[in-house]
């Protein structure tokens, strides 16, 4: 995603589109953490307080 | 396909990528399939009373409805040249120029393997492997073969748009029966007579792109033949779901009186072939067909939360 010399700089409603993707995209892999941990927890149930130590 | 490829790729404001907005990739995905998509795989998964954590269930939507705007999104990619062409399509991202062909392609391809291997790891590798055939079918099969070659394009593609509440039941249950079968055939067998009503008031837009949709290469008088056709096969097919012992009294009177509007309403495309009343006609078919295939639906959803009981099963 490099621009080269000859190419304009990235402008203010570039940049800002630029944030929100980014933010976006946190906040799907925020959700990703979510939704693979408490699928953890309801795959293990209550047999995890069960086990042997 | 690749005109309008080369032309996006040449203009100075997309040249370097990276300037489509979060609404652009949220278009890209289809929101309004998605959501149909959503819904008849709710009703899959809510009928197959298997015994589905509500967790699990959430999850396996959720990543039927990523891999469904995974098919929107690589159907976007192939075919931003013939969307360039069409009213109702050329502001989508990729020919509007808002989102290259690659990023189009790159977001499809990362949705499409991250929603076939979260519902293969989270919930059952039947349901996954159902989802990954379903994406296949919509972006090779549908998009990029059928669909410029065929008048058939939306009768066999429309497979792919059917396979939702199979792969809800799966979810649900891990297997694949004669009753979630019956599921995709309502849809297989609403497919035709929707798209060919849009196509009918469309005609324009679908010959400029030079798709062979079924009124500009057989003609209107036998679309409207065909849609009939398919509406008088349609409506026994939603009964089925009662044969096999799934739904019951309501589900059954529901679909009753809905398909007796279908058919009024494909009756009467078939009969107004002039004019404006024509096109309203295939208008009102086309907006009644999308509220027929969310009522019934909607009506098996209903008849589990309302805990109405199935009938015994008579076939299967």
């Amino acid at each position: 995603m490099s621009r080269g010399m000859d190419q304009k700089p990235f402008s203010p409603e570039d940049m800002s589109r630029r944030r929100k993707r980014s933010i976006a995209l946190a906040l799907v892999l925020a959700g990703l953490v979510v939704l693979f941990f408490v699928t953890t927890i309801v795959r293990l149930g209550g047999d995890v307080a069960l086990r042997n130590l | 396909m690749s005109d309008i490829h080369s032309d996006i790729s040449d203009t100075s404001a997309a040249a370097q990528g990276g300037q489509g907005s979060v609404g652009d990739y949220w278009t890209l995905l289809k929101p309004r399939v998605m959501s149909l998509v959503i819904f008849t795989a709710l009703a899959g998964l809510v009928a197959a009373s298997g015994d589905i954590h509500p967790w699990l269930a959430l999850v396996a939507l959720l990543a039927i409805a990523v891999g469904a705007g995974a098919s929107g999104a690589l159907n976007m990619w192939y075919d931003a040249d013939i969307d360039a062409l069409m009213a109702r399509t050329a502001n989508r991202p990729v020919p509007r120029g808002a989102i290259l062909p690659g990023e189009a392609l790159g977001f499809g391809l990362a949705l499409a393997a991250g929603s076939v291997l979260v519902l293969g790891l989270l919930v059952n590798i039947v349901a996954a492997a159902l989802l990954a055939f379903t994406i296949f079918f919509y972006a090779v099969i549908y998009t990029m073969w059928l669909k410029r070659s065929t008048p058939q394009n939306i009768v066999i593609g429309g497979a792919a748009g059917a396979f939702p509440p199979m792969i809800g039941w799966a979810a649900a249950t891990g297997s694949v029966t004669l009753a979630s079968f019956a599921l995709f055939l309502i849809i297989f067998m609403w497919t035709p007579p929707h798209f060919w009503a849009l196509a009918l008031f469309r005609e324009g837009d679908y010959a400029r792109a030079g798709v062979p949709m079924m009124p500009n290469v057989a003609g209107a008088d036998e679309t409207r033949k065909q849609i009939l056709l398919y509406s008088l096969i349609l409506v026994p097919v939603t009964f089925l779901p009662s044969l096999l012992g799934t739904t019951g009294v309501l589900y059954t009177i529901v679909t009753a009186l809905l398909g007796a509007a279908f058919l009024w309403h494909a009756f009467d495309v078939f009969r107004l072939r002039e004019g404006e009343p024509a096109r309203r006609a295939c208008r009102r078919l086309f907006g009644f067909s999308i509220l027929y295939l969310f009522a019934i639906f909607a009506a098996i959803i209903a008849e589990r939360i309302l805990a109405v009981a199935p009938f015994t099963q008579v076939i299967g």
